[in-house]
């Protein structure tokens, strides 16, 4: 199988909290990372896409194709924002993973709507020492 | 006995141009904008092997005959040199990251013992790379 993949960056605050817990019981689940004011990560965002290569671009997907649609439906939405209150976060806690299965749901419809490609794994990396994917790439 | 997988890593420079031959100088200018311009990239690429470990030398592959593979293969090819002018394989298609992969991961499957080559990925930048897996029989 061949993917091609291109990676993102954008700033966000989060807070890893159950808004249906107690302060004590998300401190204890979470750690640090349930203090209530919040704290943020650079995150990068590793988007492969894999399908038939287009004959005339010898590409699976224009890459300034998947920048507009990156720009679109992730960065618009949640760079330079305090995750918990965009949705569908909140409830949802933005975990890295909860975070990789929400970004690759919407890059997947987006994807799908204007090519041929399709997304195959996304991956969150959270910190240098923390990431989530979700898909299908070993 | 468990199947491993070893990497090995090799870097190397080469400037490209997306233009085929048999289009005009307009028709490639329209097509692939300013990447039928020349210009060049740090390749960065990641070689695995997949295999169990010989039970005396404790190795998949001796990574002595992986980076001769590497260098005849791919260095002596491409290193400092233009993918169009160069080579052959991008006459009559663009040397994006997914054609130049597809044509680097035939070179060392045909070059290292058979079926020994599981993936590579190639890095065209640290922020766009294209994996290649080999299909499960």
């Amino acid at each position: 199988m061949i993917t091609v993949t291109s990676r993102f960056q954008f700033p966000a605050a989060h807070v890893l909290a159950q808004p249906s817990f107690s302060e004590e019981k998300n401190r204890q689940i979470y750690g640090k990372c349930a203090n209530p004011a919040g704290h943020g990560h650079d995150y990068w965002v590793e988007v492969s896409v894999s399908g038939p290569m287009d004959d005339e671009t010898g590409q699976i997907i224009v890459p300034g194709v998947l920048d507009e649609i990156f720009e679109e439906t992730i960065l618009s939405r949640y760079a330079h924002r305090m995750l918990n209150e965009e949705s569908p976060f909140g409830r949802l806690v933005p975990t890295a993973e909860n975070m990789a299965l929400v970004f690759k749901q919407l890059l997947t419809q987006a994807v799908s709507n204007r090519s041929s490609a399709r997304v195959a794994q996304v991956r969150v990396v959270e910190t240098p020492r923390n990431s989530a994917e979700s898909g299908e790439i070993e | 006995m468990k199947v491993l997988r070893v990497t090995r890593s090799i870097h190397f420079s080469s400037s490209l141009r997306y233009w085929l031959e048999d289009l005009s100088e307009a028709e490639n200018l329209k097509r692939f904008g300013a990447q039928a311009r020349q210009h060049g990239h740090n390749y960065e690429l990641e070689i695995t092997v997949a295999g169990v470990p010989d039970p005396e030398t404790g190795m998949v592959i001796n990574l002595t005959e992986l980076k001769a593979v590497a260098e005849k293969e791919i260095m002596a090819r491409f290193d400092h040199r233009d993918l169009n002018a160069d080579t052959d394989f991008f006459i009559h298609q663009p040397p994006t990251p997914e054609n130049f992969a597809s044509v680097v991961f035939r070179l060392l499957d045909e070059a290292l013992p058979d079926g020994l080559l599981s993936r590579i990925r190639l890095y065209a930048t640290p922020d766009h790379w294209v994996d290649i897996v080999r299909d499960r029989p």
